[in-house]
């Protein structure tokens, strides 16, 4: 395999980089696709937040990488490189070696994402099995420390217990537990906490947080909530409509957002430093109104700051000004927030 | 586990009871009569009824029914009206080709339509899945009744790849244990026995196992289809597991639930389609002896045959139940 080029940056390699990830999906009515002109970086150790509403492309970006879209229906294109090497070259036996070893992904749904009829202890141990070469018996041992250590007091006693017999949360504890079994160099989380109760969601991010800070491990957020990435996330993408609109370091996006959308979105989350009674503004309409990128901007009918170029031509993503080495800075709007041209 | 299991072993008593009032009282309300379809020609007004009073059932129905299950606690089903055998003893001698039969028709369903069903679950919209489809719907309509003649003309006495008929070769000196031949081969290492006894359930069973292997095909496939767009699957296929272990242990273990429940209900299905399979194979089972009590009112034989088969029909799907405890822990009781 090749190694990468990296001779102009003197930053650390990219673990993951993804260049022009497009996804489309061939359905009875037609092709859809879902993702278009992706790309980020993640280098180990790095926490990089992927941000969008509902639908607009971050799960089939992360099952993508995974190389878990169901192969017969989605067409990947563009390049996914792992350490250097090119994932979608590689055959199904050489991704399954990555998958649960190298890199590991947490769901969305704690809910429906463990097998009901095997219990917890086996769906921890079977990937220590498959990745480590342990036996069962050393396999059981790993998988009760492993408990112990997302938070399941009395571990190894657990291990008999089915998944209906745990609270959300605690699924999502061991849904963890799967994940980082093999401490995997990347961990994808898919909106970790989406389906979890408020004070749950707290308490899974501030477990992940202790357990990917200080380890090296890369770490790709999903989220549509930007008061995730508050705490956690070094560099952010944002996304509508299956593509990147704005790609930031944490800091100058929530200082300055630029695209219209990540202002949106920032202005509706409740945040700590808002002056009082500044009322949360949603963004106006729904993620269903979003237009196809072929002629204009697929933002443009929810957008406040829209002009006629929005409708006619199809905004490109620029690379900006980095305002902090080694970020990404990009934006993709012909009129952004601060820079109104009318 | 054991506690479940005896406390529907217990509730079948109950059940077994209520049932045997009903079919008591239900065989006599049909038309026709025991004795004079015993006597036919010669039937005399004088005759009928010295019939009547040697069997009683000139009696009340409830002095009957009251004598009837005095003999039914002590396992007495009594004997039958055309030919004076005990009907435990008929029924002993013929039941075993008819579990036979259907033992073997349900493994025929099992063995062909689970792989099948999957196949097609995986590539559904394909041409397999296609072909599988099709052929299960031709499965599920096509009578028994006829396509056992058509096998049996095909491939008995056209091709002459099978016997024609009945459970074993005639010149074959067999010994006979349970009266289950293939296990009776077995278990007296009379192998050839054994192997003349499969020979000729090859047709009959794939003739009784046509339409429990189609309904197991369409079960298997909606069911495995669910299962794979389920979030706990892509878990799997997250940790890199190798898909043989995906399958085994996070598709079909879960998608096999409704095919077992399938399964129990076919049960019930195969013991009364084996009458007709029985008849085209001149296949010595229960099927002929009950089909004559019927037309001759023989109710002993009757009320016997049914409550056994209801105890076997329940006693299996009893089984079913406690395999599915021991596949789904939220089903199991504690
Ligand atoms: N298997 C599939 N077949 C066809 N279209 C799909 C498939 N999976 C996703 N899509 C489409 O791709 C688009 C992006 O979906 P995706 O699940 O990535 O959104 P998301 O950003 O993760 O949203 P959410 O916040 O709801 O999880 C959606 O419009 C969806 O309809
Ligand atoms: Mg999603």
């Amino acid at each position: 395999m090749t190694t990468m080029t990296s001779a102009t940056t003197p930053e650390p390699a990219a673990l993951l980089d993804v260049r022009d990830l497009s996804v489309v999906f061939h359905g009875s009515h037609g092709d859809v696709e879902a993702v278009s002109e992706v790309s980020f970086s993640v280098r180990p150790g790095e926490h990089v937040a992927l941000v969008g509403e509902s639908g607009s492309g971050k799960s089939v970006t992360s099952l993508a990488v995974m190389g878990l879209l169901p192969t017969r229906s989605a067409k990947v294109e563009g390049s996914i490189r792992y350490d250097g090497d090119d994932l979608l070259a590689m055959t199904d036996h050489e991704r399954r070696d990555l998958r649960g070893a190298e890199m590991a992904m947490i769901f969305q749904d704690p809910m429906t994402s463990l097998n009901p009829v095997v219990p917890i202890g086996v769906q921890i141990g079977e990937v220590l099995q498959r990745h480590k070469a342990m036996t069962g018996r050393q396999a059981r041992n790993e998988s009760g420390d492993l408990l112990a250590r997302v938070g399941i007091a009395d571990g190894s006693r657990r291990l008999g217990e089915y998944p209906h017999q745990l609270s959300g949360g605690m699924r999502q504890r061991v849904l963890i537990a799967i994940a980082l079994a093999c401490e995997p160099r990347l961990l994808i989380a898919d909106e970790p906490t989406t389906a979890l109760d408020v004070t749950i969601q707290a308490q899974i991010l501030e477990l992940l947080r202790e357990l990917v800070s200080g380890t090296g491990t890369a770490l790709v957020m999903i989220t549509h909530d930007l008061g995730v990435v508050a705490g956690l996330c070094d560099q952010v993408h944002v996304m509508y409509a299956g593509r990147v609109v704005e790609s930031a370091p944490r800091r100058p996006l929530f200082a300055r957002p630029r695209h219209p959308y990540t202002g949106g979105l920032l202005r509706s989350i409740p945040r700590l430093d808002a002056p009082r009674g500044e009322p949360l503004t949603p963004i106006p309409g729904s993620p269903n109104d979003a237009l196809s990128w072929a002629a204009g901007c697929a933002f443009a009918p929810r957008c406040g700051n829209r002009i006629d170029r929005c409708t006619s031509q199809t905004p490109e993503l620029a690379a900006q000004h980095a305002y902090e080495p080694g970020y990404e800075q990009a934006l993709r709007c012909f009129n952004p927030i601060g820079e109104e041209t009318s | 586990m054991l506690r479940f299991t005896l406390r529907r072993l217990a509730l079948l008593v109950p059940v077994l009871f209520g049932l045997s009032i009903l079919l008591f009282v239900w065989i006599r309300a049909l038309p026709g009569d025991p004795a004079r379809s015993l006597l036919g020609e010669r039937a005399t007004p004088e005759g009928i009824r010295q019939i009547r009073a040697l069997y009683g059932f000139d009696k009340p129905l409830v002095e009957q029914y009251w004598a009837y299950l005095g003999q039914l606690v002590t396992f007495d089903f009594g004997s039958s009206i055309r030919d004076g055998r005990p009907v435990t003893d008929t029924f002993l001698e013929q039941f075993p080709a008819t579990v036979e039969l259907a033992f073997f028709a349900i493994v025929f369903a099992v063995v062909l339509g689970i792989p099948l069903g999957y196949a097609a679950a995986r590539r559904r919209g394909e041409l397999v899945d296609g072909a599988v489809i099709t052929g299960s719907l031709i499965g599920v309509v096509i009578p028994v009744f006829f396509l056992a003649i058509l096998l049996k003309l095909v491939f008995a006495i056209q091709l002459d790849w099978f016997p024609t008929s009945s459970r074993q070769d005639a010149r074959i000196d067999a010994t006979h244990i349970t009266n289950f031949y293939v296990l009776d081969g077995l278990l007296t290492r009379e192998f050839d026995a054994a192997w003349d006894a499969i020979v000729h359930l090859v047709l009959p069973a794939v003739a009784l196992g046509t339409i429990p292997l189609a309904i197991i095909v369409r079960i298997t496939r909606a069911s495995v289809s669910e299962v794979l767009n389920e979030d706990y699957v892509r878990t799997a296929e997250a940790k890199g597991l190798h898909p043989q272990v995906v399958r085994r242990r996070h598709v079909l273990r879960n998608a096999m639930l409704p095919v077992l429940t399938t399964i129990g209900l076919q049960v019930g299905l195969l013991l009364s389609g084996a009458v007709l399979t029985e008849s085209v194979f001149a296949f010595n089972g229960i099927g002929s002896y009950l089909f004559d009590a019927i037309a001759q009112r023989d109710y002993p034989v009757l009320q016997g045959y049914i409550l056994f088969i209801a105890l076997i029909y329940s006693l299996v799907n009893l089984a079913v139940d406690i395999g599915y405890g021991l596949i789904d822990p939220r089903v199991r009781v504690s």
